[in-house]
């Protein structure tokens, strides 16, 4: 378990996800500490990415809470907000497991659209905008040096005035959190952030985490498969099989468990028969 | 009352034909999520082409109704089928897999050629048929009103009938019902599945436009006259019978169908017949609004 | 059974024979209904008239339009793959260089639109005609907020030239505003039957919307028709007051103590006066348009509608109200389109709801898709040849409507970012001319 120094920042109790027939999640409990690192991981369709979907608002939950406790605004139920406000007013902001970049637009206008809701105000509906008022263009500018740090930071600074549909998929994928980043996340939802990404970029990705986590205490969700990624990264691991939570505990702890290791690694066969069974019976309607 | 009641029979006549025309829109948005835009053109289309087919019979001499029915509907569904196959070819199987609004605006300009082709080659005036089924019979004669089914009425309502019966077994029992159904569910893994997807989309497209051929012969029975601008109106109305059935059901198709009949019917006679329009298109907001899945519709999950 | 429309790969000769003569039998069955027969009024009744020739006309123009086509497919695809083996050119380069040619082709375009009245000042057709194509340049960059930016089909857009339209009429006929005074106000009008519409049908996915727009096109129609006492019905409003220039009228004989334009300035009298006044007061209003749509694309509210564009759902999860960003473009777009409909009605004196049909939100939403979704010139070219097409020749303009049709088909298969397609990005994290390394750093 947590130690007992941490905050817990996030508190997932008792939830519920159905869809028609199917039960994606089932009575899930989970707590998320405050400025650590959060792993979830659990074989495919056991529900990862649909508790990642009622927390950000996109699904409402058949039952159960999701109480976020903000620094400045208190106990947040996200289960009651819109999408736009879990991000805007609560600060969980994610990134998907099949990157949804603006493809058209270059990657500095992708990470300035998700400033959107702060330079929005400095424009005043606009008008400042429209005259170019110094209010207006001292946000612009700063939004635009947060942007560049950031893409400093993820190495993407000669890549800033490329289409972001255009680039190959690792890149794609440091452009989305580098965009999530730009929201000024309180918690950071990651899905799936090593999919597709080679050896190197897997250890750039490892390196970027601790970095957040370490040096800007910044809370993070993790959904992964990369192992290599999981346990090198997090202080605190859940895992979930068939909806419900099978573990939890340090990295260690999580390996050792017998029931992981029964999920997991007595294996494949399992995850075959999850996917299976997710596809038969919602009709790919739980992704 | 005698007057309501003839208000039902014209509305379950009119309600069938939109019934007709609103499969082809829920078959097409079942299996490739879309609304084929042009499908009240692909129903004008039909109506001309069973004026022309009707013409040539009058000119041919020929004068029994069945035979002159059953060749008027066989060329019609031939010819027609044949649009529709052109349709989901030129539209929309080249956009497949791009963005959303490509294939709307392709369709949406399919929808105008169409029209405009009609318009060029065959006239923009009304064209008037002979009237080829008269008569009717006189259900109830009530003092000061009569109440009067006409075999062409008759006709509608008997031949939706048998052709949903007929529908809904092929849907439900036969190898194609199965693909179309798979199709629908999951497209990649059907293909995976070994399932010609393809092929699929196009039956589609080609049985809805096989059933509004019927509607358009109908129609052109019914009214006896069709022009070059029917498809306009005759597609927002069957689009709002396949929403207010839920779309991509079947029966509900057929329900909505009947449903807006009966509302134009009535509204036409018991309010303001100059805004019939008015209240269908109320009712498809409304609809989209309050129950964007209709009455038989399964809410539709969005894919994050 | 090779692709109707385009296949993915070079073809032999008789590969393309048989690829044409498959087409050309589909033309052949869609033509005999169509083409090959159609039924004339004979003495009262219809009669039935074939015409086979021309059939046979079609299917061989389809059979070697196909041949044709198929070839210069090939021939294009070649030169391309050439093209860009041999090229040095960096991306950046083109973008540079397609950058210039939009830049150059707009100073074009705006000289010309500005010297035209002078070159044509006694040519009363082409200054009419002008300023048709300034109409639909304006409500082109309109509906282009809404459709080409925020990527919402709005297929009742006529709707709002309508309310336009007629609240001008209303108010300089009923109360005597001058169009000054109602510019703004039925300018607002609009946008709140915008927001009225938008609010709750802007939830709906890309299609209801389109199908729910053009209900609304048809309802705002079907209002004017039939309610009489509000709109004068199909017969609509007729002498309603011309815009002045600066309260200068623009008659031969002005009102007791009034000044006409041409007393004031000591011109003799003639009706160009106020045809070109006319022509220059639409040019600014497009102008001031595109002065508007083009700073609010650079601002937070345009670059959220083109994400909106690209991707909603990622757009609701950077925390962004998704229906505010719709509404606004929504209402923004309406407003456009309603003071297009202001100036419509003054130019014209006399509006009915003939005008506000289906047909013209099809032809200003084909002048947007043409030209390219969200390209400012792309807009004004496609305006142009929309509206000079027809003016070549009678025969044309009875396939106008056809060709835009067919041309919406095509464009969205072939090139769906429409003539003109580049996309210029509303800012820069450094100047065009150092980005060039970045294309290797992208390898």
């Amino acid at each position: 378990m947590n130690t007992p120094a941490t905050t817990t920042l996030l508190s997932v109790r008792q939830l519920t996800m159905r869809f028609g027939g199917l039960t994606a999640i089932d009575d899930l409990s989970l707590e998320v500490p405050a400025g650590k690192i959060t792993g979830i991981i659990g074989p495919n369709g056991a529900g990862k990415t649909t508790l990642f979907n009622c927390l950000t608002g996109f699904y409402k939950p058949t039952t159960g809470s999701l109480r976020l406790n903000h620094p400045r605004h208190g106990e947040i139920r996200l289960e009651t907000l819109p999408s736009h406000r879990v991000a805007r007013d609560a600060q969980v902001v994610r990134t998907f497991q099949n990157i949804r970049l603006f493809p058209k637009m270059t990657v500095l206008e992708n990470l300035i659209v998700a400033q959107h809701n702060v330079l929005q105000r400095a424009s005043k509906f606009s008008i400042a905008g429209l005259f170019n008022l110094p209010g207006y263009r001292r946000a612009e500018a700063e939004s635009i040096a947060r942007a560049a740090t950031w893409l400093r930071r993820l190495g993407l600074e000669q890549l800033a005035d490329h289409a972001a549909g255009e680039l190959p998929y690792g890149i794609q994928r440091r452009i989305e959190i580098a965009r999530a980043l730009c929201v000024d996340p309180l918690l950071l939802c990651l899905d799936e952030p090593a999919a597709g990404l080679n050896p190197r970029e897997s250890a750039e990705l490892n390196d970027l985490l601790l970095y957040l986590s370490g040096e800007l205490g910044l809370s993070i969700l993790l959904i992964e498969h990369d192992m290599s990624v999981v346990m090198r990264v997090s202080d605190h691991i859940g895992v979930i099989s068939y909806g419900r939570k099978i573990a939890e505990g340090t990295p260690e702890q999580v390996k050792n468990d017998p029931q992981v290791i029964k999920a997991y690694l007595g294996e494949d066969d399992d995850e075959d028969d999850s996917e299976q069974r997710t596809h038969a019976v919602a009709g790919g309607a739980n992704p | 009352m005698a007057y309501a009641l003839q208000q039902l029979i014209n509305g379950l006549t009119l309600g069938s034909m939109y019934g007709l025309i609103a499969i082809g829109y829920t078959m097409v948005y079942g299996i490739i999520g879309m609304i084929n835009f042009a499908h009240g053109d692909i129903f004008m289309v039909s109506a001309f082409i069973a004026v022309t087919a009707f013409t040539i019979l009058a000119a041919a001499d020929v004068t029994s109704i069945p035979l002159a029915l059953t060749f008027v509907l066989i060329v019609s569904i031939f010819f027609t089928s044949a649009y529709g196959w052109a349709v989901e070819r030129t539209a929309y199987r080249p956009l497949r897999g791009s963005s959303r609004l490509a294939p709307l605006i392709s369709a949406i300009g399919m929808s105008i050629f169409l029209q405009n082709t009609v318009q060029l080659t065959q006239g923009a005036r009304v064209k008037p048929i002979p009237p080829v089924l008269e008569g009717g019979v006189v259900l109830w004669d009530a003092p000061g009103f009569a109440v009067q089914i006409g075999w062409s009425q008759i006709l509608i309502i008997v031949t939706t009938v048998i052709l949903m019966s007929a529908f809904t077994w092929m849907i439900t029992q036969t190898p194609f019902g199965r693909q179309q159904r798979a199709c629908e569910q999951d497209r990649k893994m059907a293909a995976l599945l070994g399932v010609n997807v393809d092929r699929t989309i196009s039956y589609t497209f080609m049985l809805g436009a096989a059933l509004a051929a019927v509607a358009g012969v109908m129609v052109t029975v019914y009214y006896g006259v069709v022009d070059f601008f029917i498809g306009f109106l005759a597609g927002i109305k069957a689009f709002t019978a396949a929403v207010l059935g839920g779309i991509g059901s079947l029966p509900g198709a057929m329900l909505g169908g009947l449903l807006i009949g009966l509302i134009e019917s009535f509204w036409s006679a018991y309010l303001w017949a100059e805004y019939k329009d008015v209240a269908t298109f109320g009712i498809l907001c409304l609809v989209l609004i309050l129950r964007p899945s209709g009455l038989l519709g399964r809410p539709e999950v969005e894919k994050v | 059974m090779s692709a109707v429309v385009f296949a993915r790969h070079a073809m032999t000769p008789a590969e393309r024979l048989r690829d044409a003569a498959w087409v050309a039998f589909v033309g052949l069955v869609l033509g005999i209904p169509m083409v090959g027969l159609t039924t004339v009024d004979a003495g009262g009744r219809l009669g039935v008239e074939t015409r086979f020739g021309l059939l046979a006309a079609v299917v061989a123009a389809v059979f070697g339009g196909r041949l044709l086509l198929r070839w210069a497919i090939d021939q294009a695809r070649n030169r391309k793959l050439e093209r860009e083996r041999a090229s040095t050119a960096t991306a950046a380069d083109r973008a540079s260089g397609a950058l210039k040619l939009v830049n150059f082709l707009g100073w074009v375009a705006l000289g010309t639109a500005i010297t035209l009245p002078i070159l044509f000042s006694d040519n009363r057709y082409v200054v009419d005609t002008a300023t048709t194509v300034l109409i639909y340049v304006m409500l082109g960059w309109g509906l282009n907020v809404v459709v080409g930016l925020a990527g919402l089909l709005d297929l009742g857009y006529v709707a709002f030239y309508a309310v336009g339209a007629y609240s001008y009429a209303l108010l300089s006929t009923q109360f005597g505003w001058s169009f000054w005074e109602a510019l703004p106000v039925s300018g607002a009008l609009a946008a709140s039957f915008g927001i009225l519409l938008g609010y709750p049908i802007l939830r709906l996915r890309g299609d209801y919307l389109a199908i729910v727009t053009l209900g609304f096109g048809e309802i705002i129609r079907i209002i004017l028709v039939n309610w009489t006492e509000f709109s004068g019905g199909p017969n609509g409003i007729s002498s309603i007051p011309r815009p002045s220039f600066f309260g200068l009228d623009f008659t031969r004989s002005p009102a007791e103590g009034e000044q006409s334009f041409a007393g004031f300035f000591g011109l003799e009298f003639s009706p160009m006066h106020r045809l070109i006044f006319l022509y220059y007061l639409i040019l600014v209003l497009a102008l001031l348009t595109h002065a508007f749509v083009s700073r609010l694309r650079k601002l937070p509210v345009g670059r959220a509608w083109e994400a909106l564009r690209e991707d909603e759902i990622a757009c609701q999860a950077m925390g962004m109200n998704t229906t505010h960003i719709k509404l606004s473009a929504f209402a923004i777009g309406a407003m456009l389109g309603g003071f297009g409909g202001v100036f419509f009605a003054a130019r014209q004196g006399f509006i009915s709801p003939e005008s506000f049909v289906f047909t013209e939100s099809a032809i200003i939403l084909a002048i947007v898709v043409l030209g390219g979704m969200g390209s400012q010139m792309g807009v004004v070219l496609a305006a142009t040849l929309l509206v000079l097409i027809p003016e070549f020749g009678r025969g044309l303009a009875e396939y106008r409507m056809l060709l835009f049709g067919l041309a919406m088909v095509l464009i969205m298969v072939w090139r769906p970012g429409g003539l003109l397609a580049h996309r210029e990005p509303t800012l820069r994290l450094k100047p065009l001319q150092q980005s060039a390394p970045a294309k290797e750093a992208a390898r």
